[in-house]
This record gives C-alpha cells, sequence and structure tokens, in this order.
C-alpha cells in the first residue's frame, strides 16, 4: 500500500473542459466558501481540448450571463452557413430554408473550446477555484458506506515516475488522495474514469449503448485572399459515401485561419477504412483545395466524439459523483455541437451539489441533477434530435440523411419525433466485420502540400510522453492482436488510429503488434474501437500527450 | 549561502515552433509555453546542494512577461524558496536581449548577494548562449560554462566544476562568488509533486519592473528575418546495392 498525502474539499472535479470548469464557477457564484479543486491531465488547461466549434452561446448565457463585456475570447459571429453534398469532384449546395431551424447556426460563434476553457479557467480562479494541470487522476477512492455499499470519496492524482514494468523509479512521486464530499467527472468523451464509473455501477443499464465518432482536426492559416471570416461549411458525401457515416466542417475564424475537421461516425463496417486518410483525400476536393492553396497546416489533432445522444445517456450520478458533459455523452449530432450541453451539465452538477452540501449531504447520489439533466434544457436539446442518428446508421446515407431531416421537420413542428425512439442496438466495436469481406481501400499518397502522413502530422499535436512509464495502453490479452485482430480484422488499429501508436511489425518472422504509445493524442478511439475489446486507456503521466494551441 | 538561479519561459520543448507569416520571429499566440529545461537542471542543481547543507537559501529570477511567474511557480515547487518577478515586457515576442538580462540580474545580485549563480547554458528559444558570460563580466566575478559537475568547497569558498568542452571534459576551480552555467548531463531535475505545488503557492514572490531596476531593455539587435528550414523532399527506396551507388555517383554526385 502507497503512502499518500490527503487533502479533503467539497468537490473534486477531474478535467478542465467545459463541463467541469463550468462546475467549478458554479459552486463558487453559489457559495463561495465551498472548496473546490480542478485537476487536469494536460500541461495546461485547454491542452486536450479539440473541439471544432461553433459554440451555441446558451450554455455561457445560464452561467456567465456578462460574459460578453468580459474579453471572452469568442468574438468571431457566423455569418455564413453553408451545407455541401459532395461528389468526388463537385458538389451540391443543399438550400439553408430545408434546414430544420434548430440546425440554424444564427447567433452562434466559431471559437477555438482551448481558448474558451483557458478563459473560462481564469473566471473559475478568479473565483478561487484551485486548478492543478499536468496532474492526471489515476484511481478512483472508494469506501463502504453503512450499508455496505462502494461510494467514491476522492481521486488519486499526481503520480508521477513509474518504470515501465510499473516499479516505483528513482524520482517516483506517489500523487496525492483528493477527497470530496462529490466527486464529478469531467473527463470527457470515454474518461477512463468514467469507464470504470459506468461499468462498476452498471450505469448503463436500461439505457442504449454509446455510439461515437472520431473527429480529426486540422487548423490552417490560409491566404488571405481565401480568408471569409465567420464562414462555416458542412459537407457530407465523398470520399465517405456509404463506407461510413460522418462529413467535415471548414470553420473561418480570426486571423486567417481555418479549422479543418473531418468526422467518421466509428460504427463503420469495413476494418480497411482509415479515417485518417479519409481526411487528408477529402483536403484535395477542388473546393476544399483551393481554400487551403497557398496556405499552411499548423496543427493537427484528433478526439472521440459522443454520438449516441438521449437514447445513450447512461445514469449519471452514482454514490459520491456524477457524469458531466462528455463523460455522460451530451453531443447533439446533427447541430455537431456540445460544447453548450457540457456547460449545462456543469452547471446543473454543482447546483445539485451545493443543495446537498447545504442540506449536510455528502457521498450519495445527486437524484436532483440526474432529473434536471433529463428534463431540462439539455434533455430537451437531444430528445428532439434522437433518431437523426440511428436513421443515419440504419438507412444510410442517401436515405437516412433525407429521413433524419424529416424526423427532424416533424419535431420542429409537432415537438416530438416522428419516429418515437429509435434504438442503436449495436455498439462500434460489435460493428466491424471480417476483413475479407471487404476489398482493402487504396489510399492516394500524401503529397507533402495539402495531405500528409500520419506521423509528419503527429508532430503537429506536439504531444510526448515520457518514455521510461509504464504503457498507459493496456491489452487484457497480449494474444488476441495477432490471433484475432490480425487475423479476422487485419488489425485495424493500424488505420483506426489517428496518431500511428498501432504498428504490425516483423519479429523473427512472426507478426507482432507494437505499440508507440509516445504518439498517443488521447483521442480514445482504440479503447472504443477495437473489435476484441481488449484495449484499456489508462492515463499516462500528468502532463503528458498533446499540447494543443487553440484546438 | 545563498544560490541565485535565473529562470526563463521559453517555447515548451515538445511545441514545434512556427514562424511568424512577417518572418519576424516565431509565433508564439496560444503556444504552450514552460521553464527553459537547462534552467529547470539549474534549479535542480541548487536544491541537491541545499539539500546537501550546502546552500542556505534558493531565489528564483524571472524577467519577462507577466505570466513568467508560471515558470516560478514551477521552480518553488521544486524547492526554491522565493522568487523575483521583473517585468520587462508586456508582449510575449518581445525578447529581452542577454546584455539586458544580465544588467537586471546585475541589479538583483547587488540587492540579494548571493553567493553562487546557477544559470542554464542558453535558453532553447534563442539559443543565444551569453547571458551567462555578461553577467560574470559586468559583476567581475569568476565563471565556470557548460558544467555538468559542480562541488562546492564552502570553507575555502572554492566551486569545483566539470566542463563538457569539445571532445572530452575539463575540471576547473572558480573563485566563489561565482556564475556557473549548467549543460544537459548534470543530472535530471525532479518532477513537481502535487503537494509541492500546492505549498509553493504561499511561497513568497516578489513582483518588480525593469524600470524599477533602473535598466533600458530596449533590443539594441534587428531581427532581419526568421526563416524555417528547407522542408525535406521525400525519398525513393532504391531496389538494390548497385542502384544505390549508381544514383549516388550520377544523381546525388556524392561519390
Amino acid at each position: 500500500m502507497i503512502e499518500r498525502e490527503s487533502m479533503s474539499y467539497d468537490v473534486v472535479i477531474v478535467g478542465g473542459g467545459p463541463s467541469g470548469l463550468s462546475a467549478a464557477i458554479r459552486l463558487k457564484q453559489l457559495d463561495p466558501d465551498t472548496s473546490v479543486i480542478l485537476l487536469e491531465k494536460g500541461s495546461e488547461i485547454g491542452a486536450h481540448i479539440l473541439s471544432g466549434a461553433v459554440l451555441d452561446p446558451s450554455g455561457l448565457d445560464a452561467l456567465l450571463p456578462t460574459w460578453r463585456d468580459m474579453d471572452a475570447p469568442i468574438k468571431t459571429e457566423v455569418k455564413e452557413d453553408n451545407f455541401l453534398m459532395l461528389t468526388e469532384t463537385g458538389k451540391t449546395k443543399l438550400p439553408n430554408m430545408a434546414m430544420p431551424a434548430l440546425m440554424n447556426n444564427h447567433g452562434n460563434y466559431i471559437v477555438s473550446m482551448g481558448n474558451v476553457c483557458r478563459w473560462l479557467a481564469e473566471q473559475a480562479e478568479e473565483l478561487g477555484v484551485e486548478i492543478f494541470p499536468g496532474m492526471a487522476c489515476s484511481e478512483l477512492v472508494y469506501e463502504k458506506d453503512d450499508a455496505g455499499i462502494d461510494r467514491v470519496v476522492g481521486v488519486v492524482a499526481g503520480e508521477f515516475g513509474l518504470n515501465s514494468d510499473g516499479t516505483p523509479g528513482p524520482s517516483y512521486e506517489p500523487g496525492m488522495e483528493l477527497r470530496g464530499k462529490y466527486v464529478f467527472l469531467s473527463e470527457g468523451v470515454r474518461g477512463s474514469l468514467s469507464k470504470e464509473i459506468i461499468q462498476k455501477y452498471a450505469l448503463s443499464e436500461g439505457h442504449e449503448p454509446q455510439k461515437f465518432g472520431l473527429g480529426l482536426k486540422e487548423i490552417w492559416e490560409v491566404d488571405p485572399a481565401n480568408h471569409q471570416e465567420g464562414t462555416i461549411t458542412h459537407t457530407m458525401g465523398w470520399p465517405l459515401g456509404n463506407n461510413a457515416g460522418g462529413g467535415s466542417f471548414i470553420y473561418h475564424a480570426e486571423n486567417n485561419q481555418v479549422f479543418i475537421g473531418f468526422v467518421v461516425h466509428l460504427n463503420y463496417a469495413n476494418p480497411h477504412l482509415s479515417p485518417y486518410e479519409e481526411f487528408q483525400r477529402f483536403k484535395h476536393h477542388p473546393e476544399v483545395a483551393k481554400l487551403l492553396t497557398g496556405g499552411k497546416r499548423v496543427a493537427y489533432g484528433a478526439r472521440a466524439i459522443s454520438e449516441g445522444g438521449y437514447q445513450s445517456i447512461p445514469k449519471v450520478v452514482f454514490p459520491g459523483g456524477a457524469l458531466l458533459g462528455c463523460s455522460a455523452g451530451l453531443v447533439n449530432v446533427p447541430r455537431i455541437k456540445g460544447n453548450h450541453n457540457a456547460m449545462l451539465s456543469g452547471k446543473a452538477a454543482a447546483e445539485a451539489a451545493f443543495e446537498a452540501i447545504k442540506a449536510g449531504r455528502e457521498g450519495d447520489e445527486l437524484a436532483a441533477y440526474e432529473t434536471e439533466l433529463r428534463s431540462g434544457p439539455v434533455g430537451k436539446d437531444l430528445k428532439m434530435v434522437r433518431n437523426v442518428k440511428p436513421l443515419w446508421s440504419k438507412y444510410g446515407l442517401w436515405r437516412g440523411l433525407p429521413l433524419g431531416g424529416i424526423d427532424m421537420w416533424w419535431a420542429t413542428l409537432l415537438g416530438k419525433p416522428l419516429f418515437g425512439t429509435i434504438r442503436h442496438i449495436k455498439t462500434d466495436a460489435e460493428s466491424l466485420e471480417p476483413a475479407d469481406q471487404f476489398e482493402p481501400i487504396q489510399y492516394p499518397k500524401p503529397d507533402g502540400v495539402l495531405s500528409f502522413d500520419r506521423l509528419t502530422n503527429v508532430a503537429f499535436s506536439a504531444t510526448n510522453h515520457e518514455e521510461s512509464q509504464p504503457c498507459h495502453l493496456r491489452l487484457k490479452d497480449t494474444a488476441v492482436p495477432i490471433r484475432v485482430n490480425l487475423a479476422t480484422y487485419a488489425e485495424p488499429a493500424q488505420r483506426y488510429c489517428p496518431a500511428g501508436v498501432y504498428e504490425i511489425v516483423e519479429q523473427n518472422n512472426e507478426p507482432k503488434l507494437q505499440i508507440n504509445f509516445q504518439n498517443c493524442v488521447h483521442c480514445k478511439t482504440c479503447d472504443i474501437k477495437d473489435p476484441t475489446q481488449n484495449i484499456d486507456w489508462k492515463t499516462p503521466q500528468g502532463g503528458d500527450g498533446p499540447n494543443y494551441p487553440n484546438m | 549561502m545563498k544560490i541565485l538561479v535565473p529562470v526563463k519561459r521559453v517555447i515548451d520543448y515538445n511545441v514545434k515552433a512556427r514562424v511568424k507569416s512577417d518572418g519576424s520571429g516565431v509565433d508564439l499566440a496560444n503556444v504552450k509555453m514552460s521553464i527553459n529545461p537547462f534552467d529547470e537542471i539549474a534549479v535542480e542543481e541548487a536544491i541537491r546542494l541545499k539539500e546537501k547543507g550546502q546552500a542556505s537559501e534558493i531565489v528564483v529570477v524571472s524577467i519577462g512577461v507577466k505570466q513568467a511567474q508560471d515558470v516560478l511557480r514551477t521552480a518553488l515547487a521544486m524547492g526554491a524558496d522565493r522568487a523575483i518577478l521583473v517585468i520587462a515586457a508586456d508582449d510575449v515576442h518581445q525578447d529581452i536581449e542577454p546584455l539586458a538580462v544580465a544588467k537586471i540580474l546585475k541589479k538583483v545580485i547587488e540587492d540579494e548577494a548571493p553567493g553562487l549563480v546557477i544559470a542554464g547554458k542558453q535558453a532553447i528559444d534563442n539559443d543565444m548562449n551569453a547571458t551567462g558570460q555578461m553577467l560574470s563580466a559586468l559583476l567581475g566575478w569568476s565563471q565556470a560554462t557548460f558544467a555538468s559537475t559542480l562541488d562546492i568547497d564552502n570553507d575555502n569558498d572554492i566551486a569545483r566544476v566539470t566542463r563538457e568542452i569539445d571532445g572530452g571534459l575539463q575540471t576547473i576551480d572558480v573563485k566563489l562568488p561565482s556564475i556557473v552555467t549548467v549543460d544537459l548531463r548534470m543530472n535530471e531535475p525532479r518532477f513537481a509533486s502535487l503537494p509541492n505545488i500546492m505549498k509553493a503557492k504561499r511561497k513568497p514572490m516578489e513582483e518588480k519592473t525593469a524600470a524599477d531596476l533602473g535598466v533600458d531593455v530596449t533590443p539594441r539587435l534587428s531581427i532581419i528575418t526568421t526563416a524555417e528550414p528547407p522542408a525535406r523532399e521525400a525519398g525513393i527506396i532504391v531496389n538494390s546495392v548497385s542502384e544505390l551507388v549508381e544514383k549516388l555517383k550520377n544523381e546525388a554526385e556524392v561519390i
């Protein structure tokens, strides 16, 4: 048993994204004497934040109503909104009036969520929240309550200096136990502690499985002649076609920067598909190439996205804590937005914890948060669109898209979707089918101008991991990658990983899976998509991982 | 003996530096910054001397923008006792030149009267490798640069320093007070642990400005241009040794 120093707070928050920071701010607004600690595994707040993003300010309006006077990095209002269906060389623009009203981006802003989070952290610190970046939470601390039920009483954070075999190294730091009356898990999509909690307390029981997408993003500095600040464009169709659901976003932000991203729904069946290479070839579409030519890619990153929507939200409370933001999965898929819901969830959780602490409670379930999340603005936002994703998955692009549109129009006009609630059924891991049922996909070679090979791009995420630590991508069974994943699925990790972490190499004439964990950008796709669910993403040492700029 | 350690806030070593579109320097907007790695080694060495009982107090100094307090907090969390922040710029893109830094440090040293200054041999952003040497000249103190070991003889006021020189090592004795600038192999800095980061928040940090110290930080050097290295051209895979030799001879013309 490792001896650790311990400190107690009212609320311990794991993760400095929009939901965790909003919860911290709200707790201090309600009672400045509430003690709040927020821990972030990234080297600084914002270092691990990756989002489009077009921000619906409703979350911020509720949290900090005067934000417009607070010099927030939220300046670029959406001026023009395009939706294109692409073929390999052509495009069809969908008229804006065909779009359901809830898809309208009027009044929204193009932002870097990384910068928004940095700003939110400043607000939180001014209110007295203790924020510690570079501190990964590696364990949950449980204790039995009077009835003998495990409840969460805290986390272990800031363990450094383990050897690769897991034993303490020469400069080992055991970290600290941070104890709280309530522990908020705001780790983002597929958080490692959230995953443990969801399994331990069977929080997904009675709900649909969570569904995911993989979002890849580059920041480009474009030729000023091509830059139209405030313009957003979304595309669907080529190059994915019917191989997978997904599409792109192109946001013209400030300072001649364009945020260009590509999302692939992770329920694709063909193991030969490579989301990374789909993104790279997408940039060669004449429409996109025209925009990027003469420009320069300045940053790269990737992050999984929760896409299950309303029916996939697990129970969000457990004894001693709550799941916030995308640890619960609050993205509105057709609106391509989740930051507003993340912030609202943080606010709601904070309000529930404040009331509970005021009443002298601790370590129990915050039922008021569960109720508010499902019936309040977040639930309403997600419930309206709950069939769009399953319709897309079920009917493919060309039939699913209009059906989703009809369902949303119906919901807009009549207050509830046409199709009731459609189920997702399969997890994304189960969606993969054997490799021999598909032709391998031949992707074009990157040209080094518009498209790049994976490792060159990974350098632009500024990711790094201390090499002597244990590999944070744990295999439950080390034989499975070759015996099953390679034999049946041509080891899809080589292709779905956007950072080139997984490689099949020859060793003594035998294939072997090599895990280059130093390249990991913490997107969590392997944990989600591995067909055998053999990969467990654990947090590496704090401060490791990408160092995103204004992602 | 008091030890003074200057620390600089620089672009993080993991970040791929990018030249600003006007060529005036490296773009630092939204870029992760951290303590200069050589300075971190200097802080570690000072702490080890204190742990051995050869130093009584460690003062860390940073000069630059207000956010440089972050790297001072890191040094305090590692084990420095107190910090002095000299605000000399309000834009992170304004680099303070070595001579101005040395002049500011000289003023601080006149106030603090340390027996030893341990500094990084250079900052990884502009690679000047000049501040330690200039400071030594301004103060009239001895200097030992590129140090990989440092042993203090408190009784005789002497520091024995191993220097990393081209193709070997050189051991010299310098008289204290002295300026020692450290190289990469001197030590491996410790982690700033969470409990120590918490405690560091309560350690004293004094704030001054360059003007308070009467030092003019106006640049004396002008940057003509900053350019990225040329992009590497794609390689080709040859099928045989003879093809390789043929290409080296006739295409690359190197043999």
